[in-house]
């Protein structure tokens, strides 16, 4: 058995004096694709934040990669665990292909700045989530949806093996859901990118991802494929809503069901 | 594979710079070559003028080359004594203005941000006010007190300012840095305007401070200044890369491998340290901190790398000739020509920038 590429032990976390996270464990292997799911303030944005080294937790074991992110600089967690940047306000006019170069930041020579392989992969980022014609662009200008992708292509350029992101759909039309989607499973099928993505649809989790890890009250109440996490009872239990919308086996995932945008998906989500 | 082109309109090159900028080395040169014209015009005019051919000998004798006297030993002593000292003061301040007005730009996310937006100047100014009440004339390295109070004054103000100002985590925007910067910076204007009531006769003294000017250059001072400024500006250089970082916003910063606690630290007490040397010796010179990155950027882009190097040879250039024209207007404070060249080009250069730029 592979070890896991990142893994939480018995994490605790606390802000001030509440409990953000109680006691989660979560094992995400190489090239897995795992969508966190579950209401406000369950812990899920805290929980890649200490995945990333970022909020250091009261109690449990963190590692990336087998080892503890404690013990990891900032620059080598870069070059494990590349994240999507939530929001992204650029304060001057920064081309698009500038703005994919700074996922090379952890790649490069402090001195002597980017090198020719920093280059070719700032290309082929851009190449891989194509967004090619967008390359000169001001950043600033860009509609949600191609921002995103861009952002995503920074990460891609970044070339760590585990990619996480906190709400990657949040603002976007259907249109660039499904597209940001579609990216996603296919950097993790034919790069073998491990995804760990924070989604509040629940549709487009079950469609898009295999295994789906429900949490509520900072802890992990439910871990495994779409169609046993999100069982009606459970939705009922943690969101408080009448889960009938949901219960449509067709559409969780499958891999045949990965290529294009499906009815059932559009209507679905559509109807909300 | 190409899921997201399949969406996106074909785009025309919407930042306004050239597709290819010029090579970040071959503008450098261009630079160095402008500044070293700059410096001998510099050096070769004024109330007493020097054929620029005498100018040149004088300058490379002076390092070692073997070149033959052809001018009078008062030609030598205006050029090596007055006028060069003076030369290399705006080198070094123009420079190191240029270098920490980027810096703080970069590090507040703002474009509007220039070396004295955390409380130096203020801090300085008031240093420098007391200093001309106090009626004890120390020297140091030809520094008077009004030198050194407001180098001081400018490196308190800092400290104040930021330890009143971080707060809200490490990845919390610096804006409440900005925020108490302007209210120290209020407080501080408060007690230098008494001071200024209280001066008198001295008023003078003060106003020259505030204005800026280089006529008090030296070469004891500006041994006193430039290691400061030099040191101080290679260092912010070294990190460009995490000013880079920090383009995105502080979290995506230190998800790029950037120590943002730690680093912003370090970069402030850089950026802080060069500006305090800067005026102190120079005064509060205005505009060259704001314009000379901004100018560098519509060129070059947002690259850090190359930013700070070429803002800081574009500033060096800029207060050389700022200071010349201050020279043949009569002595007027370099202040007032960096102002008034400076304000109506910032102007321009925010209108012609179809961009919002975001506060």
């Amino acid at each position: 058995m592979t070890p896991p590429i990142a893994e939480l032990g018995g994490v605790t976390v606390a802000y001030r004096e509440r409990l953000v996270l109680r006691g989660v464990d979560l094992a995400v292997a190489p090239g897995e694709r795992v969508a966190l799911v579950g209401p406000n303030g369950a812990g899920k944005s805290t929980l890649l934040r200490v995945l990333a080294g970022l909020v250091v937790p009261r109690e449990g074991r963190v590692t990336l990669g087998g080892d503890p992110v404690a013990s990891l600089g900032r620059a080598a967690i870069a070059r494990r665990l590349a994240a999507v940047p939530g929001q992204a306000a650029l304060p001057f006019a920064t081309r698009v292909e500038e703005v994919v170069a700074l996922g090379r930041l952890p790649h490069e020579d402090p001195f002597r700045g980017p090198r020719p392989a920093d280059h070719a992969a700032v290309d082929a980022a851009i190449e891989r989530v194509g967004i090619g014609p967008l390359r000169g662009r001001d950043a600033r200008e860009l509609s949600l949806g191609e921002r995103q992708l861009v952002l995503i292509a920074l990460a891609v350029a970044q070339a760590a093996p585990l990619l996480i992101l906190d709400e990657p759909t949040v603002h976007l039309d259907l249109r660039h859901q499904v597209a940001v989607m579609e990216l996603l499973a296919d950097l993790n099928r034919r790069d073998g990118v491990a995804v760990l993505a924070v989604l509040h649809d629940l549709a487009l989790a079950a469609h898009f991802f295999p295994r789906l890890v429900l949490l509520d009250g900072g802890r992990v109440v439910a871990d495994g494929p779409p169609a046993r996490v999100l069982a009606p009872e459970r939705i009922r239990a943690t969101f408080g809503v009448d889960p009938a919308i949901f219960a449509r086996p067709a559409a969780f995932a499958g891999p045949s069901a990965l290529h294009g945008a499906p009815p059932e998906l559009t209507a679905g989500t559509g109807g909300r | 594979m190409s899921i997201g082109a399949r969406s996106l309109a074909l785009a025309r090159a919407h930042v306004g710079r050239p597709a290819r900028a010029p090579s970040a080395a071959v503008l450098a040169l261009v630079g160095l070559g402008a500044l070293a014209c700059a410096v001998v015009a510099a050096v070769a005019v004024g109330s007493v003028a020097v054929a620029p051919g005498d100018t040149v000998g004088i300058l490379l004798r002076s390092i070692g080359l073997p070149i033959d006297r052809t001018w009078s030993p008062a030609a030598e002593t205006i050029v090596l004594e007055l006028r060069l000292p003076r030369v290399l003061t705006a080198i070094m301040v123009g420079g190191g203005l240029a270098v920490a007005g980027a810096a703080f730009q970069g590090l507040l996310r703002n474009p509007l941000a220039d070396p004295y937006v955390l409380g130096t100047a203020s801090g300085a100014a008031l240093g420098a006010a007391v200093a001309v009440l106090i009626p004890f004339r120390a020297v140091f390295l030809d520094l008077g007190l009004l030198h050194l109070l407001s180098f001081a004054g400018a490196l308190a103000s800092v400290a104040v300012v930021y330890r009143l100002g971080r707060g809200g985590g490490p990845f919390a925007p610096l804006t409440g840095l900005l925020l108490t910067g302007y209210a120290v910076g209020s407080l501080l204007a408060a007690g230098l305007a008494m001071t200024m009531f209280l001066a008198g006769s001295n008023l003078r003294q003060i106003f020259a401070f505030l204005l800026g000017g280089l006529e008090g250059a030296s070469w004891l001072r500006l041994a006193f200044a430039a290691p400061l400024i030099a040191g101080g500006s290679l260092a912010i250089v070294a990190r460009a890369r995490v000013l880079n970082g920090l383009l995105l916003g502080e979290e995506a910063a230190a998800h790029l491998g950037v120590d943002v606690r730690r680093e912003r630290a370090v970069l402030l007490a850089l950026a802080s340290l060069v500006t305090a040397a800067a005026v102190a010796v120079a005064g509060l010179v205005g505009f060259i901190g704001l314009v000379a990155p901004h100018l560098v950027r519509l060129v070059v882009g947002p690259d850090a790398r190359r930013v700070l190097p070429l803002a800081a040879i574009l500033g060096a250039i800029l207060l050389v000739l700022a200071d010349l024209g201050a020279r043949l207007l009569g002595e007027i404070p370099v202040g007032v020509v960096t102002a008034v060249v400076g304000a109506p080009f910032f102007l321009a250069l925010l209108r012609g920038t179809r961009s919002a730029y975001e506060l």
